[in-house]
């Protein structure tokens, strides 16, 4: 429990942003509450993923071609102390975030909000067509409508 | 050992008070009603993650996510938003219960798994000693520009890029599909007893409305008449009621 803490609270804190966004989608009826929902999710994900690229004493990973000079005190502190056999570090030393979760993430962003065009489009035609966006007046004029064809047929 | 570490993270009061931020403001979406303060949580809330983003070195994703997420996206909501009503009706506790109880099992389980995930911020994880850590030593040769991420999103990665501009494309199309490009946006319109409904003409009409046309056809031009009887009812009672009133 106690390295849970220390080491590993940024999974707890994502864990429960993830799980306050996921509540959100299930409970509210509201369907543009539900998108806010699912984007709070989706941001979410985005911090458990950029959290486990992240690398303690490192920088953004923008290397600086000419930049022996300027080294990082907290990084030659790691390197004397000699512990980080297997980093892999730059010719300078510095010592670099992982850039891969940063990519991955980058293009999740732009495809999050591609799909939430398309949600909130789909919301505009619900709403156009049964002139609300509560889900539970929606299953209600749903039923009230199949149950008169069915009648008529 | 552990605590050398963290004695080296200035950063970490920063960090606490972003992630107390964070529950605070994603909490308060769960209590909130007005849909106007909703939409702009949810943009104060992509504005304070972008801000733990540069704390993580993130740099590149912050910027795109206080662009895109809390820019963007806010705009996008607004919007929808204006259309509707402008607060969502109460939920009744009845039905909290079962979402409550799967989120809160979800949760657990996602606990039980920490403990096999690597500490934050720990230099020899194995997601930090991959391949992501070779793009970094290879885009100093290889590329020549200073910033790995772009190296990376443009040209090692160049074909997920292109997925990615394949999906914004197709989700364009597919709102500009929606909101009316085929002309049949706001022609048909649903009630409750179903009699004011014209023929369904969106392609997106379900079958089985298709197949029953003709009978709404028929409820429709029946519930038309009604109306127009109604109406010259109406009408001829104001004829009286002016007449006495003269």
């Amino acid at each position: 429990m106690s390295s849970l803490i220390l080491d590993q609270y940024n999974y707890a804190v994502v864990i429960i942003l993830m799980m306050t966004g996921l509540y959100v989608v299930f409970a509210s009826r509201n369907l543009i509450k539900k998108l806010v929902g699912l984007s709070v999710f989706q941001t979410s994900v985005f911090l458990l993923y950029i959290t486990i690229g992240k690398v303690s004493g490192g920088q953004p990973p923008i290397v600086e071609s000419h930049g022996t000079d300027h080294v990082n005190s907290e990084t030659t502190l790691f390197a004397s102390i000699g512990e980080l056999e297997s980093v892999v570090q730059s010719s300078s030393g510095v010592l670099y975030s992982n850039p891969l979760p940063h990519v991955l993430i980058l293009t999740a962003i732009v495809v999050g909000v591609a799909t939430l065009a398309i949600g909130l489009s789909l919301v505009v035609r619900v709403r156009e067509v049964y002139g609300t966006i509560e889900e539970d007046k929606i299953e209600e004029y749903d039923r009230i409508y199949y149950k008169e064809i069915i009648e008529r047929q | 050992m552990m605590l050398s570490s963290y004695a080296v993270a200035p950063t970490i009061i920063l960090d606490l008070a972003l992630m107390a931020i964070l529950i605070i403001v994603a909490f308060s979406i769960v209590r909130m009603r007005s849909l106007f303060a909703i939409v702009m949580l949810q943009g104060v809330y992509s504005l304070v993650s972008a801000a733990w983003f540069v704390s993580l070195d993130a740099v590149d994703v912050a910027f795109t996510e206080a662009a895109v997420g809390a820019g963007v996206s806010t705009v996008l909501m607004l919007a929808a938003m204006l259309l509707a009503n402008r607060k969502s009706d109460p939920v009744p506790i009845s039905k909290q219960i079962a979402p409550l109880l799967v989120v809160i099992v979800a949760g657990l389980a996602m606990f039980y798994a920490i403990g096999d995930m690597p500490a934050f911020g720990d230099v020899n994880s194995p997601a930090n000693t991959g391949v992501g850590m070779d793009y970094i030593e290879r885009t100093t040769k290889e590329i020549h520009i200073p910033n790995v991420v772009t190296a990376v999103l443009a040209s090692y990665r160049g074909y997920d890029t292109f997925g990615e501009a394949v999906v914004i494309f197709s989700a364009g199309l597919g709102v500009l599909l929606l909101l009316g490009l085929n002309g049949n946006a706001g022609r048909w319109t649903a009630s409750p007893s179903g009699q004011h409904t014209y023929p369904p003409m969106a392609p997106s009409a379900n079958s089985r409305l298709r197949s029953s046309r003709d009978n709404i056809k028929s409820v429709t031009s029946s519930a038309v008449k009604k109306t127009s009887v109604s109406t010259a009812r109406k009408s001829k009672k104001k004829r009286f009621k002016d007449k006495g009133d003269n």
